[in-house]
């Protein structure tokens, strides 16, 4: 395990020292939430009266739905970084070293993770600074929920990259599976603002669980049926990609 | 360092439901001593990456076994990984990393540590003559050096063992010329032990000891260049003559020749120690009143022995034009999508 958390540490740093050399695009990945909370914000205030839930300030609502999009669009493009390294060879470079199979996937999810940090995180401080209210305890929880569900976006995103290997494939399998996926998890609009049968189905969506957990935590309701389920679906998540992602690395391994 | 016994790689293709199964090594022995440099000789997708790829652990073998450095290459994978050095034909640096990081990371996933890592790299960086380009991203180096950068790469570890895939492929003459005396200095100065791929001749003719020749997915021949040509049937002579006398050359030409073809001015034919007959032939010419223009005799190559071996010569292996249209198909394929889905 020692050498595990060592190699991962590597491929971290190797890979956050790429990041860093070309930091825009930890901005321009924040940039789509950041518009929206700029830009579709103000749309919301007179709508947030009508919400459900404890949310009585628009960008208390519109917070917690970014992170999520934020967490389940932003990861899903690191597997595309993954195939152009696939392509340049580094991939099967690292698979010939002694290096466990799983630290190359766990050392560039650290990479995802911290990225999305970064990003929760600027905006989270540019929600406060327009007039997001909400407890402190229930932001930091509301970011870990995010952080974990970015992180399992993450690792299917490597594991699709590292199976398809090629671009043209995982574009339109993300749109095909993103779409409906954000449509139907409230994350701009709450889903009780639909037609029953539109409540219905969302309720099937574990990502509006999600949404709704980090919602109710903002508003500094931590302990909740909401809460407890939308928490549990993350990690449940993220078990599965990982499992998934280890999986897949481990593939072809003799 | 290398014994291999009927291994065997098969892949699935497949166009809508019919699935077809390509045999892309199809039951390869080898045995590769310490100390010696192999040339592994063959046309594209005759089976020489899938091979190598089973042997550096990358791609588990299908059927059979293979020991590589002492180490079974399924069950202690991980120690093979550890005693050998492999350089890829795309190779391993990243075009937007500088190389210096990438050797030391490198080195590093070896265990090494950040300082060793770092001594070792810069110590390989002046022996394959990359000084001064440590902090240089990796895509601002030529081709030739990042290829003698993959080379520092596959060596940070000081593996005992270097597999080369290609390594000289899409390199210029100088550059390649200059990888070569490198790679000679492999065994030269740290005594490993080379296993190299190449689909070109020269190469395998300039580097190795002994060259082991695959096509389709088999192993057609192994031994030293030397005789290996030795199979062919005798070097070349090639006679050029005055147009009236063209018959008469040809006539005495066959009377040590094989194969005696005419084509223009030009008589020529296979003939055994051609160093010794051509000296005799030259007299009977000349008593005979044939008036040379010129005489030239080639030593087989590498080319010869595999149209010997294979009845096509590399070339027409390589283009698919050695059988039918299917052939090239199945080729194209192997290099396409056969090759990408092993990886």
């Amino acid at each position: 395990m020692n050498g595990f958390m060592r190699d991962s540490s590597i491929v971290f740093r190797r890979q956050i020292r790429m990041n860093l050399r070309n930091p825009a695009w930890v901005l321009i990945g924040v940039f789509q939430p950041v518009l929206y909370l700029l830009l579709f914000g103000p749309l919301l205030k007179p709508l947030v009266a009508q919400f459900p839930g404890g949310a009585d300030n628009a960008y208390t609502f519109l917070v917690p739905g970014l992170l999520v999009q934020l967490g389940l669009f932003g990861a899903f493009f690191a597997g595309f970084s993954l195939i152009g390294e696939w392509r340049e060879g580094v991939i099967e470079a690292e698979r010939v070293t002694p290096a466990s199979r799983g630290s190359l996937l766990v050392g560039r999810l650290m990479r995802d993770v911290l990225q999305l940090f970064v990003q929760s995180l600027i905006l989270v401080l540019l929600g406060l600074a327009i007039g997001m209210r909400g407890s402190f305890d229930g932001i930091v929880l509301g970011i870990v929920i995010t952080l974990v569900i970015g992180g399992a976006c993450a690792a299917a995103s490597n594991a699709l990259g590292m199976a398809t290997k090629s671009e043209d494939v995982m574009a339109p399998v993300i749109n095909i599976v993103m779409m409906p996926v954000l449509l139907l998890s409230g994350i701009l609009l709450p889903m009780t603002l639909g037609p029953d049968w539109l409540k219905r189905v969302s309720d099937f969506m574990p990502t509006r669980w999600i949404t709704d957990a980090i919602r109710d935590v903002f508003a500094g309701d931590v302990a909740n049926g909401t809460v407890l389920s939308g928490s549990l679906a993350a990690l449940v998540f993220l078990a599965l990609a990982a499992w998934w992602g280890v999986s897949t690395f481990q593939k072809d391994d003799a | 360092m290398i014994h291999a016994r009927g291994l065997v790689q098969t892949f699935h293709t497949g166009r809508g439901k019919q699935k077809t199964e390509v045999r892309a090594v199809d039951g390869v022995d080898l045995d590769v001593e310490e100390g010696e440099v192999v040339a592994f000789l063959g046309p594209n997708g005759a089976g020489k990456t899938t091979t190598l790829r089973m042997l550096v652990t990358l791609l588990k073998p299908t059927a059979g076994t293979a020991t590589v450095a002492g180490y079974d290459v399924v069950k202690e994978s991980a120690q093979v990984r550890r005693s050998i050095g492999y350089v890829s034909q795309t190779g391993g640096a990243f075009s937007g990393a500088f190389a210096g990081d990438e050797v030391v990371d490198h080195g590093m996933l070896y265990g090494m540590s950040r300082a060793d890592a770092v001594r070792r790299g810069q110590q390989l960086f002046d022996e394959l003559q990359l000084e001064g380009l440590w902090r240089r991203m990796c895509k601002n180096m030529s081709g030739g050096q990042k290829r003698r950068l993959d080379i520092v790469m596959g060596l940070i570890h000081d593996p005992t063992l270097v597999f080369l895939d290609e390594p000289t492929t899409g390199l210029d003459p100088q550059a390649r010329a200059n990888l070569w005396g490198h790679i000679a200095d492999l065994r030269r100065e740290r005594g490993a032990t080379v296993f190299l791929t190449t689909h070109y001749l020269d190469e395998a003719d300039a580097l190795a000891d002994r060259i082991v020749i695959i096509d389709r997915g088999r192993i057609v021949a192994s031994d030293t260049a030397d005789n290996l040509k030795t199979q062919v049937n005798g070097d070349l002579v090639d006679l050029e003559v005055a147009p009236g006398q063209v018959s008469t050359a040809a006539d005495k030409l066959r009377a040590i020749a094989e194969h005696v073809e005419v084509a223009g001015s030009h008589v020529s034919g296979r003939v055994r120690r051609a160093g010794r007959a051509v000296p005799a032939l030259l007299r009977d010419l000349d008593a005979a009143g044939v008036t040379l223009e010129s005489v030239e005799v080639h030593r087989p190559t590498l080319d010869d022995v595999f149209l010997t071996l294979t009845g096509r010569s590399l070339r027409d292996a390589e283009a698919g034009t050695g059988k039918p249209e299917d052939d090239e198909a199945t080729a194209a394929e192997r290099d396409d999508s056969l090759e990408g889905a092993a990886r």
